[in-house]
């Protein structure tokens, strides 16, 4: 016979989830009321006259056609930077999975960037590409190319890409690396035996496997790409040349605290709220079903 | 030990907070945007007033760029921990004039505190930026610089051009942009502030409508006006020189400022108030000229606006503590300050007083150029487009303004295209703004 602990009280575990649920009401719950209920209104900077005016905020971003631009930036800058940094960070861990000297040195080396503040990152590589000051851009011209990310919106995209996942590409590696780890070694060795070669063992049997981690990093990394990029943009192009690097939580940012526009900033983070809670969704439903715990 | 030692300093700590007071020193707070020189140079006036009288303490406190120092004042205020004095630059003005339960009118703290304040000792063109139609003041004026054309006379010689040559209207500047494109020159011209130069000051300066009801002067029911005839033309020839590569783009803020000092660029237009960096830093020579304009427009040139800070004064405190704020006003119109301000700085000087005074000390003859800002600023009485702007959202409005010059400098867009949409999209942020002040 098991021994099972039984709880008869019926308000413990309503006690003990309390301290996780009063931090989520105080600290997700209740902004997120602020924001829909701000989003409603037509507030003056120093909220000192709010007007009512229903979804009106929401009709004149939904009329804006650069609003509607800076969602298919978003998308493209999202994707960009999941795929680069997943990418990246799956061939370097693969490849320092096979290291065996100084493994160590190259794990360590590799995980350092993601110590880097997402700003001073921006800082970083706006330093080196400035098309003024820049030693790579310096460069470039050596070689006949005219760098100008301050005018060029597809240079601009292509450094704040680079930028936003060369940092986060040290925090998909640890997690890649510690899943490859986790593969048992016994099935790649017997696939060696078969005369599998190393690129059909990792199409076969270590992507598979991989599967639960690649899909956790994949949420984690559009989270990423959607929000904590801010820092990265903020630095190196301030949302331009022109709005070509606008993503949607720049302009949330720029509206509400430059352009002290709150209403409209509020209505844009309830609209940032529904397509990441939507983007999550489909990420559960579709992609998780082809991943095999 | 550490129980005694611990017990001894909050007997020491309680002791004087009992006793602070005694002295009964009325302390305010100044949250201000300046680093580097300029808030070195800020921290002395601080000091001098604190050590000038020993009844009121200036305690200033840097709050981050301009954007962010409004944007500290506007979160303190809702939370009702707002400063007695915040530096807002002129894009906030029309925001801070709508903002009427949150700060106190300058002339107000002024009457109250029984000080002698003389409004007409300041600047007409500064002072007109910051007072009503029927002339009281609501902010006082602190930094204000406006826009001039840098020389590098040594690019000049060297395409062949005489370095002192007459470049007072635009049709020169582009020939001489010829001459230096002919050598292979790559910078013959750059700029900083893009819309503030080329759209604001531009539109005073050449005596044309940037916004109707006077440049919003008139009441919250402007709309933009900068896509008119001769802005378009500016605008347009521009774009072409930046096709030519006679105009070289450095960015939205005052990027062009390292390449005009590290002697890339042979014209820069900027701020009379970037001198202290160009004198420090250009190791060729130069030399400040009047901001060009051009000749076939009439009326051309006007008188150009200002750009910068004024101070205001946040409600919601005690009446010794406005005293001590219109004691610490008064003590930064005063001449000597404002006279050693203007020639740290190159910002303007706000008085007239001031300027007297440099000019007395020979300031200009020493420093040739330093009086140009000033002279373009007062040589003719303002007009209904040369007062300057009171615009909400301006920060906003210009936010796309940069984006649609860039539309132009890139030649996606002519500039017809992108001043008729910049308007446009400025507009529907006037109307937002003008609703929330009803």
């Amino acid at each position: 016979m098991q021994k099972r602990a039984t709880f008869n009280n019926r308000l413990l575990p309503y006690l003990l989830l309390t301290p996780q649920l009063a931090v989520t009401l105080v600290f997700f719950f209740w902004p997120a009321g602020q924001a829909v209920k701000q989003s409603l209104y037509l507030p003056d900077p120093f909220g000192l006259n709010d007007v009512f005016v229903g979804l009106e905020n929401f009709e004149f971003l939904l009329t804006d056609s650069y609003y509607l631009a800076s969602f298919q930036t978003t998308a493209i800058f999202s994707s960009l930077v999941t795929l680069l940094s997943m990418g990246t960070a799956l061939w370097l861990a693969v490849m320092a999975d096979r290291v065996i000297k100084g493994s160590g040195f190259y794990r360590t080396l590799l995980i350092w960037p993601y110590a880097v503040a997402p700003a001073v990152a921006g800082i970083l590589w706006m330093f080196l590409f400035n098309p003024s000051v820049g030693l790579v851009a310096f460069y470039l011209e050596v070689f006949g190319y005219d760098w100008n990310h301050v005018l060029n919106g597809a240079e601009a995209m292509g450094l704040v890409v680079a930028a936003a996942s060369w940092k986060q590409i040290s925090y998909n590696f640890l997690f890649f690396l510690a899943g490859l780890q986790a593969i048992p070694k016994s099935v790649i060795e017997a696939a060696a035996i078969d005369g599998a070669g190393f690129w059909r063992r990792f199409w076969t049997i270590v992507f598979p496997l991989l599967s639960p981690t690649t899909f956790f990093l994949l949420v984690v990394n559009v989270v990423y790409a959607f929000f904590d990029t801010f820092g990265v943009i903020h630095t190196i192009t301030a949302g331009g040349p022109r709005q070509d690097t606008m993503i949607l939580v720049y302009k949330v940012f720029a509206d509400g605290f430059v352009g002290q526009d709150l209403g409209s900033s509020a209505a844009q983070s309830v609209i940032l709220l529904f397509v990441v809670g939507i983007l999550t969704v489909v990420q559960f439903k579709y992609i998780e079903r082809r991943v095999h715990y | 030990m550490h129980l005694k030692r611990l017990l001894g300093s909050a007997t020491i700590v309680a002791a004087t907070l009992a006793t602070t007071p005694a002295f009964a020193v009325t302390e305010i707070n100044w949250w201000h945007a300046f680093t580097g020189r300029l808030g070195e140079l800020l921290t002395e006036q601080v000091e001098t007033f604190n050590k000038s009288q020993s009844d009121y303490k200036v305690i200033a406190s840097h709050k981050g760029n301009y954007s962010e120092t409004l944007n500290a004042g506007i979160a303190a205020f809702r939370a009702g921990e707002q400063p007695h004095i915040l530096q807002v630059f002129e894009v906030g003005t029309a925001t801070m004039m709508g903002a009427k339960g949150a700060v106190k009118p300058v002339y107000e703290v002024m009457a109250e505190s029984g000080l002698s304040f003389d409004p007409n000792v300041y600047l007409a063109a500064v002072k007109g930026y910051y007072t009503t139609t029927d002339g009281k003041m609501l902010s006082l004026p602190y930094n204000s610089s406006t826009p001039v054309l840098y020389v590098n006379e040594d690019a000049l010689a060297d395409a062949g051009l005489d370095p002192k040559m007459d470049l007072s209207t635009w049709e020169n500047v582009s020939s001489a942009l010829d001459a230096l494109k002919a050598k292979g020159h790559n910078c013959p011209l750059t700029t900083a502030w893009q819309s503030w130069v080329h759209l604001e000051n531009f539109s005073a300066y050449h005596n044309v409508s940037f916004a109707s009801k006077e440049n919003g002067f008139g009441g919250l029911d402007t709309t933009l006006a900068f896509n008119g005839p001769a802005q378009v033309k500016h605008i347009q020839t521009m774009g072409d020189w930046a096709k030519d590569g006679k105009f070289i783009y450095a960015g939205r803020r005052n990027e062009g400022g390292a390449r005009f000092r590290a002697g890339e660029c042979a014209f820069f237009t900027e701020s009379s108030a970037g001198y202290a960096g160009v004198k420090k830093e250009a190791k060729f020579d130069f030399s400040i000229r009047p901001l060009p304009y051009w000749a076939d427009v009439a009326g051309a040139p006007q008188n150009t606006i200002i750009g910068g800070a004024s101070l205001w004064v946040m409600q919601g405190h005690s009446a010794e503590e406005y005293k001590a704020v219109a004691a610490f006003l008064n003590f930064l119109s005063t001449s000597e300050i404002q006279a050693k301000w203007h020639q740290d700085t190159g910002y303007l000087p706000i008085t007239m007083t001031a300027y007297e005074q440099t000019k007395a000390e020979g300031f200009y003859e020493k420093n040739p150029g330093t009086d140009i800002a000033i002279i373009q600023m007062t040589g003719k009485a303002p007009t209904g487009n040369s007062k300057g702007l009171r615009l909400g959202s301006f920060d906003q409005i210009r936010g796309i303004i940069d984006e649609e010059l860039e539309a132009v400098w890139s030649g996606e867009k002519n500039a017809q295209a992108a001043m008729d949409s910049a308007v446009e999209r400025g507009n529907q942020l006037l109307r937002r703004f003008e609703r929330t002040m009803q």
